[in-house]
């Protein structure tokens, strides 16, 4: 699987080099001109939905003002995709180091329960939101210190935190769906308004544009690539691979955290045994949708928001639709081979002679 | 992997057959572990609670997992291949549903229903496998797409539960079958037949031999001059098989099909294959070991109803914690084995 990442970038380059010439196909020269620019696809896929969400969807794109908050369909996906940007952002980031992070949904169990025992103790939020995000925290410490300390395989690894993780929570909160009826600061995060424009997005945005700094001011975005095309290579280079992968785990418990307590705030309650199911199967997909590499290597942080959106906007769309919400699985999962063929090795080298 | 390479650096002959010797013994010691937990465990119950340590309760336990077991057999050749399938909990419950709908709403006789579910089963793998081997993805994803695809077609075919009352299911789910003194049903006899028939497939057969070569290295197995592509979906269609025969005993046991049986089953059987002894990275373990994982997790089951104050999400919790044990003794064995 490196081989193939190793070469994709020099294959391209050879592709440049010579101006396509005109007995080419035209639509070989669109993938070429495609293929350079990786956020084209996911987002063309999102252009391609929205248009038809809009046309079966009567007054998709309306948007109004009501008590100086903006209401409407686009609204409503981009608060409702929230959680799940920030499991996709998390996620992007452990996918790149050749990882996979299968707990994402019951660390968000985890936080939305902690926040919500801490709150019905009449705990200052502060300090419920303070030890929800340290309890995600734990559950990264405890991925990273098994996937980078151990060696196991990520999956397996993970699954433990899966398995043991709702346990915890629903131990947390002794098996009850715990409801918060106040203080009214805790809704702020999940269905606040500021500036006319749902709170969630401004947490998805600062989480991005600080993540994203992070990865492009600074060289930690090429060693963490560095480390999914090849872990040997990269640590004989002298990059410290285990410490890369360690925070790679952690910053994605941190953001399936962040999600928990979004979600818990927005449902007013903590569900230990129902919160974030399956949502790190959504993230996973996610993260394919926008370019991301399985095989690890090749991610694009802006390309997994995108991803999370494609995901929500079908969703919404099948609601709208009044088609059984459960047609949305069989969906998904054409989505998902349509996505695996079209970057397989095999399909790609078909297309191209 | 890092393992395997090196046990190759190994060198001279000999050190390569010690190294083989002590992996193997690495292997085999979970295995171990997994029947002494099994004694101890069943000890404990024995000693603490009056009524435990009759066969009965033993038999129940075979009775109550006899799907989880079917499940499991299938799992342990895919883990053993190097692969992991996701799909088995929801093609359990598709073959629930295909088999209530075809007996309650298209009026099948009963024995060609089980011929088309465990087709269906068997198709369902072969198709994953295909697209596992023809395009080189990776299984986690493919079988992944699977989960997706067949908990959504059980909703397409009903969105509420179909019971079953087809005379032959409802007989099969009452019959008791005596056992020294105690009593099993059909479908436990089922899965303990067809674990002795993977046992056999494992290692008896060409084909275990090449599971057991892919688990180990697939570039290897290639170069050898065994057909890959043909025993991956060999391998993929035989998990499907088996996560059919899976629902169908699940829906003697329910006499029910219904979108939402065994969510999550597909973990059980992960779980039950790992403290079973097989290696997660594949080409070491037993099929066996499959048994000795359902019979732990369901005697865990077991103790937590008897004790009955304890809740039942400390079945989660402990399960978790033996999956962690399992994978750090692992870990550290093949570890020690390699240096």
């Amino acid at each position: 699987m490196s081989g193939v990442d190793l070469t994709q970038p020099l294959r391209r380059k050879r592709v440049r080099a010579p101006a396509p010439s005109p007995a080419q196909q035209p639509w070989q020269r669109l993938r070429h001109w495609a293929g350079r620019h990786a956020l084209l696809q996911p987002l063309a896929a999102l252009a391609l939905l929205l248009l038809v969400a809009g046309i079966s969807v009567p007054g998709f794109f309306a948007l109004e003002l009501k008590d100086g908050h903006l209401y409407g369909s686009l609204i409503d996906i981009l608060n409702r995709a929230a959680p799940l940007m920030l499991a996709a952002m998390g996620l992007t980031l452990v996918i790149a180091t050749r990882g996979i992070d299968v707990s994402v949904g019951a660390v968000v169990a985890i936080a939305g329960t902690v926040a919500a025992t801490l709150v019905l103790a009449q705990a200052p939020l502060w300090q419920a939101l303070c030890a929800a995000l340290g309890a995600a925290l734990v559950c990264g410490v405890w991925n990273g210190l098994l996937v980078a300390g151990l060696g196991l395989q990520p999956i397996i690894a993970t699954l433990i935190l899966m398995v043991a993780g709702r346990g915890l929570a629903q131990l947390c909160a002794d098996g009850q769906i715990l409801t918060v009826y106040s203080p009214a600061s805790f809704f702020v995060l999940g269905g606040g308004y500021l500036l006319g424009l749902p709170v969630a997005l401004f947490v998805v945005a600062a989480v991005f544009i600080a993540t994203q700094l992070l990865l492009r001011r600074t060289a930690l975005g090429l060693f963490i690539q560095a480390v999914g095309i090849n872990p040997v290579a990269a640590r004989l280079a002298g990059l410290r691979t285990t410490a890369l992968i360690f925070l790679a785990y952690v910053f994605c418990s941190l953001c399936a955290g962040l999600a928990g307590l979004m979600i818990a705030s927005n449902i007013k309650s903590a569900d230990a045994n129902n919160a974030g199911l399956l949502l790190e199967l959504d993230a996973i997909l996610a993260v394919t949708l926008g370019g991301g590499s399985l095989a690890g290597g090749r991610f694009s942080l802006a390309g997994s928001l995108v991803g999370a959106l494609i995901i929500q906007t079908l969703s919404y769309t099948i609601y709208s639709l009044g088609v059984p919400p459960e047609v949305n699985m069989v969906v998904k999962a054409i989505v998902v081979f349509a996505v695996c063929i079209s970057q397989s090795t095999a399909f790609r080298s078909k297309g191209q002679p | 992997m890092s393992a395997t390479s090196t046990s190759g650096q190994a060198g001279a002959g000999q050190s390569l057959a010690q190294a083989l010797k002590q992996r193997s013994r690495a292997a085999a010691f979970p295995a171990q572990v997994a029947l002494g937990l099994l004694v101890l465990l069943w000890g404990l119950g024995a000693s603490h609670y009056t009524g435990f340590a009759s066969l009965q309760v033993l038999l129940n336990l075979l009775i109550d997992n006899a799907y989880l077991l079917v499940l499991a057999v299938g799992m342990s050749l895919v883990i053993l291949s190097g692969g992991i399938d996701l799909s088995v909990g929801s093609v359990l419950a598709l073959s629930t549903m295909v088999a209530a709908w075809l007996l309650q709403v298209a009026q099948w006789p009963p024995l060609a229903v089980v011929a088309a579910v465990l087709l269906m089963g068997a198709g369902f793998g072969a198709l994953m496998g295909g697209l596992i081997h023809g395009f080189g993805l990776q299984p986690f994803i493919v079988t992944l797409g699977g989960m997706f695809l067949a908990r959504g077609l059980c909703y397409l075919i009903s969105i509420n539960s179909i019971t079953i009352e087809d005379p032959l299911f409802v007989a099969l789910s009452q019959t008791q079958i005596p056992v020294l003194g105690g009593f099993i049903s059909p479908g436990a006899l089922i899965a303990l037949l067809l674990l002795a028939l993977g046992i056999a497939l494992a290692h008896w057969s060409a084909f275990g031999r090449t599971v057991y070569a892919l688990g180990g290295n697939e570039q290897s197995a290639l170069m050898m001059g065994l057909n890959v592509g043909r025993a991956k979906v060999l391998i993929y269609s035989c998990s499907g098989f088996c996560a059919a025969l899976a629902g169908l005993l699940f829906a003697f046991y329910m006499l029910s099909g219904y979108g939402l049986h065994a969510q999550g089953a597909e973990l059980d059987a992960i779980a039950a294959v790992v403290i079973g002894g097989t290696v997660l990275s594949g080409g070491y373990g037993y099929v066996a070991g499959a048994l000795s994982g359902v019979l732990v997790l369901g005697l865990i089951q077991t103790l937590i109803a008897f004790d009955g104050s304890l809740s039942s999400w400390w079945t989660k919790i402990v399960i978790g914690a033996l999956l962690f044990v399992f994978c750090v003794v692992q870990r550290l064995l093949s570890r020690r084995a390699a240096s």
